[in-house]
């Protein structure tokens, strides 16, 4: 993009812009610097306060003590059992949908979408969500987290998008080779949709492995926490501030007991997600992407 | 890519439009009765089965199950409650002064949210769609993507370590020869920590599709505003925005939508008894409300005020843009 020739005051803004771009990209990286830093540092130093973006007094007590707890490790290996469980099943009801959903011929079709549609924009809430979980008996199982959340709209729209974008010529032509629906779409039309299921998986694997709440509402033993919740109540301290607990009361001993162990629980929860986001990043985008073009 | 759909086809529409299309697609009788549409298609309606299913259990009965709004409820009980109180939790928080301190800060926070984390995305696409050099652009980017990916649970964590008395917020505070602030538990500071850490992990990944809508801008313009004697200033004003209202009038109605629910999860985690004052929300009161101190009736009455209020908002809002600027939702 050649614009017109560059003027004094265009210049100015180029270097103001990247003064504030450069900004932005500090103010965003300096919190999980300063975290890492923390995590490192001895006690002593972190409490005084002159932990900044280096680590001071370098030692991996903290590290020990949480990965020696053997609750972290529980926890982490829910994580994993419920983003799985939870991300199959909603991509096996998502994918069943919005292949129905993309073929305008059928009859009832925008029927089918309204129902869909319509819980983007009112919900039953959290209390008849509650009671129907309760009284479902799904309490204390991975169902509590998978199955109030199989079907995101949205994703079942970018879905959709895609395969209304498939050319229809190929699905007639295995339809006329006697092909049935099922034989269609698991043979033609999944085979090329390698992307966008791909897409759709990291959508719900993160959102799940990300999730905590149905987890700290449904589950009330800790053995099956996922490490979200693990995390939550370490960092919320031993007075629970959801529960109305006052953390004035604690004592600032035990507050500061923690501050390197909390900055490591953060680190190790959010290892795994740096650690895939370079390769992830691509797919949420222009899903994200395929999303808005015919949302 | 195109931006948004104007004037796209509406998806809930309930309309007789796949009839005509699949008539004038198929040569096939003009009226396509249920019967026939269920002989020749039931494999593909056999696929929906599940997926209705959920929908009906997971979305449509907690609907109807708003309806202990207006009976007595006991746990263990029937889910659908046990006799008619008629209108009894509705009065109770409209003349519960606490119900109307939650409802001001939800206005509040909602608001704040809006009037920041709106118009940020498009002031950051707007400076990236400025970088010509394609790396830097990329860094940037993908830098200001990553909070988006991250749980609630753990941005929560990191405000809590860099606000607390010896995080880095502190540092700064002492640097300049203040005082340590305990800023969480501090009533003042909420709205300002809520709004700015909200902005920390959106903005970045808000951009995406101003930066997509910006590609889609016709050259031919900006080179027409050219020969017309058009500053960059002028140019941006007069041919980048609105080339991109149409995402920003979408991105608007939704966001509207969601004002209501305002991030309920990360107040859940934020908030504490001492900056309730400014933090607690309509969400985080029928929560403790409800399931903490199981007045379920009650906190289901509230929620389904705030659900409506929240479907009036976006309806309206598309209404309003309908008629006003021609694009909307549906």
């Amino acid at each position: 993009m050649k614009r017109q020739k560059v003027t004094r005051g265009y210049r100015i803004f180029q270097v103001v812009n990247a003064v504030v771009l450069t900004g932005v990209v500090v103010v965003t990286l300096y919190p999980f610097l300063n975290i890492v830093a923390r995590s490192f540092s001895d006690q002593a130093n972190v409490v005084a306060g002159k932990v900044n973006l280096l680590p001071k007094g370098f030692n991996l007590n903290a590290y020990e003590e949480v990965l020696s707890d053997s609750l972290f490790w529980t926890n982490y290996r829910n994580t994993l059992f419920y983003t799985f469980t939870a991300t199959v099943i909603a991509i096996v009801l998502t994918t069943c949908y919005a292949y129905v959903l993309s073929k305008p011929q059928l009859k009832g079709r925008g029927i089918l979408v309204g129902v869909a549609v319509f819980t983007m924009f009112f919900s039953g809430g959290l209390i008849p969500n509650y009671i129907l979980v309760t009284s479902l008996g799904l309490k204390n199982s991975v169902w509590a987290i998978a199955l109030p959340n199989a079907i995101s709209v949205f994703n079942l729209l970018v879905m959709k998008a895609f395969f209304e974008s498939l050319p229809s010529e190929l699905e007639e032509a295995a339809s006329v080779d006697g092909l049935s629906t099922y034989g269609i779409l698991w043979r033609i039309v999944l085979p090329l949709s390698k992307a966008i299921v791909a897409t759709m998986v990291l959508f719900y694997a993160v959102s799940f492995w990300n999730s905590w709440f149905s987890a700290f509402l449904y589950m009330d033993k800790q053995e099956l926490w996922p490490v979200t919740v693990y995390l939550r109540n370490l960092i919320a301290g031993a007075t629970s501030t959801a529960f109305g607990g006052n953390a004035v009361t604690e004592g600032a001993e035990a507050l500061q007991v923690g501050a390197t162990v909390k900055a490591v629980a953060i680190v190790l929860t959010t290892l795994p997600i740096l650690l895939v986001y370079p390769f992830i990043q691509r797919y949420f985008v222009s899903g994200v992407m395929l999303g808005a073009v015919k949302g | 890519m195109s931006t948004p759909t104007v004037n796209a086809p509406p998806p809930g529409a309930v309309r007789p439009e796949p009839e005509v299309r699949a008539a004038t697609r198929r040569v096939k009788p003009p009226k396509l009765t249920w019967r026939r549409a269920l002989r020749r298609d039931w494999q593909l309606y056999s696929l929906a089965i599940l997926p209705l299913v959920f929908f009906l259990i997971f979305r449509y009965l907690p609907m109807l199950g708003n309806i202990i709004a207006f009976r007595r409820f006991q746990p263990g009980g029937s889910v659908f409650g046990e006799y008619w109180v008629g209108l009894r939790y509705v009065k109770m928080f409209l003349n519960d002064p606490t119900f109307w301190e939650v409802f001001t800060n939800t206005l509040i926070l909602g608001g704040l949210t809006l009037m920041i984390c709106f118009p940020l995305p498009i002031v950051l696409a707007l400076l990236l769609n400025e970088v010509r050099t394609r790396y830097l652009k990329r860094f940037v980017q993908s830098v200001s993507y990553l909070p988006h990916f991250l749980s609630i649970v753990i941005v929560a964590g990191m405000v809590m370590q860099i606000l607390s008395v010896d995080g880095i917020a502190n540092q700064a505070v002492r640097a300049f020869g203040g005082d340590p602030v305990s800023f969480l538990q501090e009533a003042g500071w909420f709205r300002t920590i809520y709004v700015s850490s909200e902005a920390w992990q959106t903005v970045g990944w808000g951009t995406i599709l101003y930066l997509a809508a910006l590609t889609t801008i016709d050259e031919d313009l900006y080179e027409a505003a050219r020969i017309d004697g058009a500053s960059r200033w002028r140019q941006t004003w007069h041919v980048t925005l609105p080339g991109i209202r149409p995402t920003m009038v979408t991105l608007l109605i939704l966001n509207i939508g969601t004002f209501m629910a305002v991030g309920f999860e990360k107040v859940l985690l934020l908030y504490n008894p001492l900056t309730y004052p400014t933090a607690d929300v309509i969400s985080t009161y029928l929560y403790r409300v409800g399931i903490v101190s199981g007045n379920f009736s009650y906190a289901a009455a509230i929620g389904l005020f705030e659900a409506l209020i929240g479907l009036t908002l976006v309806l309206s809002a598309n209404f309003i843009s309908k008629r006003t600027v021609g694009a909307s939702l549906w």
